[in-house]
C-alpha cells in the first residue's frame, strides 16, 4: 500500500504523466456530471415531496448544500496542494491549488447567494447573520485572500508559497471562526431559524442530494483538471513533449 | 592530482552546479573551488547570473541544483555554522535611516558583538568620526555605504561574500575598500565578490567569468 | 547579544526616532471611534450598548494600519537578508517582532481605551473588561498580522491586500472581545470569553511565528 502511494506520488509529481493520464478521466467526468446533474435535479425539483414546513422553496438545498460542501472541502484541498508545495516542492501541487482557488470561491459564492435566495421565503429576508451563513462568507473572505495573494508577487514561486501558508493559516482558523461565529449566533439569534437542522430527511428528499453531492464533486474534479492541464502546458511550453502536442 | 589541496579542504566547493531563472539557464555544470587566501572575482556581463550565483554560495538562494560544501560539509546542513564565519554584503545596505551609524552598526554586527571601542575604530577607518552621532539620513549615499562597509575591519570572519561592494564610494574609499580585501586576503581569509572593479592589485586573485549568452 | 534582541532593541529605538510609527495609529483610534456617535446616535442609552465593539473595531483597524510597517522597511533596506544571512531561528526573529509590534501598537492602545471608554459612554462595569480583553487580544492581532505582513512585505501596495488576509482572521478574536466587554456592561461573567481569548493567545504564540517565519523565507528566492 505505502509502495503504491508512493508510486502513485511520483507520477502525480509528473506533469505529462498527468497530462497523459486525466485525458482519459474527462469523458467520464463529463458523463458523470451531466447524469448526475439531470438525474438529481429532475428528481430533486419535480419528483421529491414537498417539505411540510416550507413547500417547495426547500428545494434550492439541491444546489446550495452541494455547493456549501464543496466549498469546505475544496479549500482543505488547496490547502493540502499547498502543503505539498511547501514540502516537497512539488510543481503540480501549487498548480493544482491554484486551480483550485477560484473554482471553490465560485462554489462558496454559489452556497451563499443561493442560501440568501432561500433564505427570503423562509426567514423574509435576504440576509441573516446565521451561523452557517456568516462562516460562509469568511470562508470566502479566506479564499479571495488566497487567490489575491496568488498573483501579488513578481516571482510565481513565491506567490504561490505565501498562497500555501495563508491557506494553512486559514485551515487552522476556520475551526475557530466556525466556533466562534457559532458561539456569537446563539447568543444573539432565537434558535428557532434552524431551519437547515434536520434530524431525518425523508429518503426521497435524500437520494437526489446525495446524487447531487456526488455529481458536484464529479463536476469539481473536472473543472480542477481542465484547468490544471491548460496550467500544465504554460510551464511545460518549452519542454520537448509539448511541442511535439502542439506539433500534431 | 590536488593533493596539497587534500590536507586543506577548500572553504567553499561548489559541485556541478545548475540554476534557471525565468526559464532561462544561467549556469550548468559549473564546479569551482575557494581556498584560504584566495579572492574570487565572478566576472561576467549583465544577467550573466552573478549575483545569483554569489546569492547562492552564501546560502540564500536555495533554488537551485547541485551542491556547494563549506569545508566539505553540504552547506545547508552546516548552515549555522557555517553563517557564523561569513559575512554576506548584499547590494542592500541594510542601514536604518532613523539611526546613527554607531546604532547601524551595532546591529550590524550583532552575531559578533565587538565592543565599542572596535566600533568606533572602524567608524574611523571609514572616515566616519565626527558623524557617530548623526541620523544616517543626513549622509550622502557613499557614506551610508560606508556604514555598511565598516562591519568589515569591526569583525574578523574569515570569508566574505560582497556583491558590488564598489558601489557609490568616492576615490578614497575605493582605495581603502581595496586595502581591506588585501588585509584579509593576506590574513589567510577568503573573499568572494561580484565587481567591475579591477583587482589585479589583489594578490590570490582569481576570476570566474559567468556565461550571460541569452 | 543575539540578533533576536539586537533587533528588539533596534526597532524599540527606531519607534522611539519615529513617534509617527505609533502615534498615528493612536489618533486613528481615537478618531474612529467619534466618527459612531456623530453618524449613528450619541444617545448615552444607545452608545453604551455598542461602546466595547465599538472601541473593539476601532483598535483592530488601528492594528491594522500599523502592520504594514512591521516588515516592509526590513525588507526594502535589506534587513531582511542580513537575518537570512545570519543563519539565526526566524522562529525567535518572528516572535520578537510580533513582541516590539504590541508594545508600540497594542499596549498604547490598551492603555488609551478608558479614555475612549469615556466618549462613548461605557458602563463603568465594563472598564475592567475592556482592558482586559485589549491586554490579552490585542497580542493575538500582532501574532496573526505578523503572519499577513510577512506575507505581503515583498508585494508593491501591500497594505490593503494585508488587510484583506488578515480581517477575517481577526474575527474570533473581535468576537470574544467585544462579547466580554458586553456582558460585563450588563452585569454578566465574562471569564469565559476572556478565557478563550486565552486559548488564542497561546495558540497564536505557538503557531504563527511559525508561519511568519516561513513567509519571510520566501524572500530568500528572489
Amino acid at each position: 500500500m505505502w509502495q503504491w502511494l508512493k508510486r502513485l506520488y511520483h507520477r502525480l509529481g509528473s506533469p505529462k504523466w498527468f497530462y497523459e493520464i486525466s485525458a482519459r478521466w474527462i469523458p467520464w467526468l463529463v458523463v458523470l456530471s451531466a447524469v448526475g446533474a439531470v438525474t438529481g435535479i429532475v428528481w430533486g425539483l419535480a419528483y421529491a415531496p414537498a417539505d411540510y414546513l416550507q413547500g417547495n422553496s426547500f428545494r434550492i438545498i439541491y444546489i446550495h448544500v452541494p455547493a456549501a460542501i464543496l466549498a469546505q472541502s475544496a479549500y482543505m484541498m488547496m490547502a493540502v496542494a499547498g502543503a505539498i508545495y511547501l514540502i516537497w516542492r512539488m510543481k503540480m501541487a501549487a498548480w493544482v491549488a491554484k486551480c483550485i482557488a477560484p473554482i471553490g470561491a465560485s462554489f462558496c459564492l454559489i452556497a451563499l447567494l443561493t442560501g440568501a435566495i432561500w433564505g427570503k421565503p423562509t426567514w423574509g429576508t435576504w440576509w441573516v447573520w446565521d451561523a452557517r451563513l456568516t462562516s460562509m462568507l469568511m470562508l470566502l473572505f479566506l479564499y479571495f485572500g488566497v487567490m489575491a495573494l496568488q498573483q501579488a508577487m513578481e516571482s510565481e514561486d513565491s506567490s504561490f508559497r505565501a498562497g500555501a501558508i495563508l491557506a494553512l493559516v486559514g485551515v487552522v482558523n476556520i475551526p475557530i471562526i466556525k466556533y466562534s461565529v457559532e458561539w456569537w449566533n446563539t447568543l444573539h439569534q432565537p434558535a428557532t431559524l434552524k431551519l437547515t437542522e434536520k434530524p431525518s430527511m425523508d429518503p426521497a428528499m435524500l437520494w437526489p442530494l446525495l446524487i447531487m453531492i456526488v455529481t458536484t464533486y464529479a463536476f469539481f474534479a473536472l473543472l480542477v483538471i481542465l484547468r490544471t492541464r491548460n496550467e500544465i502546458l504554460w510551464h511545460e511550453r518549452k519542454r520537448q513533449w509539448v511541442r511535439e502536442l502542439l506539433e500534431k | 592530482m590536488t593533493v596539497d589541496r587534500a590536507a586543506d579542504l577548500p572553504v567553499l566547493e561548489a559541485r556541478d552546479l545548475y540554476c534557471e531563472r525565468d526559464d532561462r539557464d544561467l549556469f550548468t555544470g559549473l564546479s569551482f573551488t575557494v581556498g584560504r587566501g584566495e579572492l574570487l572575482q565572478l566576472a561576467g556581463p549583465n544577467g550573466a547570473g552573478k549575483t545569483t550565483l554569489l546569492r547562492l554560495l552564501a546560502g540564500l538562494n536555495r533554488d537551485y541544483s547541485g551542491e556547494v560544501l563549506f569545508q566539505g560539509q553540504a552547506l545547508l546542513k552546516v548552515y549555522a555554522e557555517y553563517a557564523a564565519q561569513r559575512l554576506y554584503l548584499g547590494h542592500l545596505a541594510a542601514v536604518k535611516k532613523a539611526l546613527t551609524p554607531l546604532e547601524n552598526l551595532r546591529w550590524l554586527t550583532a552575531a559578533q558583538a565587538p565592543d565599542d571601542d572596535r566600533l568606533w575604530q572602524a567608524l574611523e577607518q571609514v572616515s566616519l568620526r565626527g558623524y557617530e552621532e548623526t541620523p544616517c539620513m543626513q549622509l550622502s549615499a557613499g557614506q551610508q555605504r560606508r556604514v555598511s562597509l565598516a562591519r568589515l575591519c569591526a569583525t574578523d570572519v574569515p570569508l566574505w561574500i560582497l556583491d558590488e561592494p564598489f558601489t557609490a564610494l568616492d576615490k578614497d574609499g575605493v582605495s581603502w575598500l581595496e586595502q581591506q580585501l588585501e588585509r584579509q586576503v593576506a590574513a589567510g581569509g577568503t573573499v568572494i565578490i561580484t565587481s567591475h572593479h579591477a583587482l589585479q592589485s589583489v594578490p590570490g586573485l582569481r576570476q570566474l567569468t559567468l556565461g550571460g549568452s541569452l | 547579544m543575539s540578533l533576536v534582541t539586537a533587533t528588539i532593541r533596534r526597532d524599540l529605538l527606531l519607534a522611539a526616532r519615529n513617534p509617527g510609527e505609533w502615534a498615528n495609529p493612536l489618533m486613528f483610534f481615537l478618531m474612529v471611534a467619534a466618527l459612531f456617535p456623530l453618524a449613528v446616535d450619541p444617545d448615552p442609552s444607545f452608545l453604551e450598548k455598542i461602546a466595547g465593539g465599538v472601541i473593539w473595531v476601532a483598535a483592530l483597524l488601528a492594528t491594522l494600519l500599523s502592520l504594514d510597517g512591521l516588515y516592509r522597511p526590513d525588507v526594502e533596506d535589506g534587513s531582511l537578508e542580513q537575518w537570512l544571512a545570519s543563519g539565526e531561528s526566524l522562529y525567535g526573529l518572528a516572535l520578537g517582532k510580533a513582541l516590539v509590534h504590541w508594545c508600540i501598537s497594542g499596549l498604547p492602545l490598551t492603555l488609551m481605551s478608558p479614555l475612549l471608554g469615556l466618549m462613548l459612554s461605557l458602563p463603568d462595569e465594563a472598564y475592567a473588561a475592556l482592558v482586559l480583553s485589549l491586554l490579552i487580544g490585542t497580542p493575538v492581532l500582532s501574532l496573526l498580522g505578523a503572519v499577513g505582513a510577512a506575507l505581503t512585505a515583498g508585494v508593491r501596495g501591500g497594505g490593503l491586500l494585508l488587510s484583506l488576509l488578515i480581517l477575517p482572521l481577526y474575527i474570533p478574536v473581535l468576537i470574544f472581545a467585544a462579547s466580554a466587554v458586553y456582558h460585563a456592561g450588563i452585569g454578566m461573567t465574562y471569564n469565559g470569553q476572556l478565557a478563550m481569548l486565552g486559548a488564542m493567545l497561546a495558540l497564536a504564540m505557538a503557531l504563527t511565528p511559525f508561519a511568519a517565519a516561513a513567509a519571510l523565507k520566501i524572500n530568500l528566492l528572489r
